[in-house]
């Protein structure tokens, strides 16, 4: 009984390790697909700007 | 060239976790007093130096932007500093997880796991200072103050089990202990999980980087679209 919980907890610990890991690469995927969306307007904004002149 | 240093970091920290992942879980044996749950240390352990690596190398930066001005070195200490916080949050999860087993309690409030605590709330807090601020040159400067501050936690933690007589368990690795506290195959383990993690979080502060970099452009870019 008390060696199960122990591997639960061991299983639970890595799981939990990795998921903060993974969490925090599937943020920063998400944050560089927002970026690359955000310098493709800005440019678009810059170069209508820059025809308009 | 540094997408092809991303990919191959990657792919090089891939095939080592997979690698310790047999190595922890099949090839070493359970330890004898604490059982299976021992293990989350070869994840604790390599995570907790890899945050402070990521702090300390976030604070040199720090300190060299204030000398150099140069908003580069501020990129790296904020990319620094974020993944450092990643790992931050693994070393803190970790082991609470293994200590509501070994000592029966989710939390104690010893001078390691309070300074750890103190650490993780002051480079968060960093993170949200720049958030707060707009004004690059005013963000760079201000969170370079900080992250230096917060670095001194660091110290603070890394010394707490030699300081202090703490519940948290004293120093295991032979670098620090000259040898005999741990199974020389038990402590590799620990070096190679080290390694891996070291690569998977260099991979993420390039990806930070790069980040940093794009939006200095497109803050840039906005100035010179608002100056038409």
């Amino acid at each position: 009984m008390l060696e199960a919980r122990n591997l639960m907890y061991m299983f639970y610990g890595f799981l939990a390790a990795w998921v903060i890991l993974v969490g925090y690469v599937v943020t920063l995927a998400a944050r560089e697909r927002k970026l690359k969306d955000e310098l493709a307007q800005v440019r678009n904004l810059l170069k209508e700007r820059e025809s308009a002149r | 060239m540094r997408e092809k240093l991303i990919y191959l970091l990657s792919a090089a920290a891939a095939v080592l976790l997979v690698r310790n992942l047999y190595v922890i879980f099949l090839a070493l044996p359970d330890e004898a007093q604490q059982g299976p749950i021992y293990r989350i240390l070869f994840v604790h352990l390599p995570s907790a130096i890899t945050c402070f690596i990521g702090f300390f190398a976030a604070g040199v930066c720090s300190a060299l932007y204030l000398g150099t001005k140069n908003l580069r070195y501020d990129a790296v200490a904020a990319a620094s500093t974020e993944v450092g916080l990643a790992f931050a949050t693994v070393v803190l999860v970790t082991g609470s997880i293994w200590a509501r087993i070994i000592w029966g309690i989710w939390w104690t409030w010893d001078a390691r796991l309070t300074s750890m605590l103190v650490c993780w709330l002051l480079y968060a807090a960093y993170l949200m200072l720049r958030n707060a601020v707009t004004e690059p040159t005013q963000r760079a400067r201000f969170s370079a103050v900080l992250s230096i501050f917060a670095f001194t936690d660091v110290i603070i933690v890394w010394k707490s089990i030699e300081w202090w007589r703490t519940q948290h368990p004293g120093p295991v690795l032979s670098i620090r202990t000259g040898g005999g506290r741990m199974d020389p195959d038990m402590e590799s383990a620990i070096y190679w999980n080290l390694v891996a993690l070291l690569l998977f979080a260099v991979v993420l502060v390039l990806v930070r980087i790069r980040q940093e970099e794009m939006r200095r452009e497109i803050d840039g870019m906005r100035q010179a679209a608002h100056a038409f």
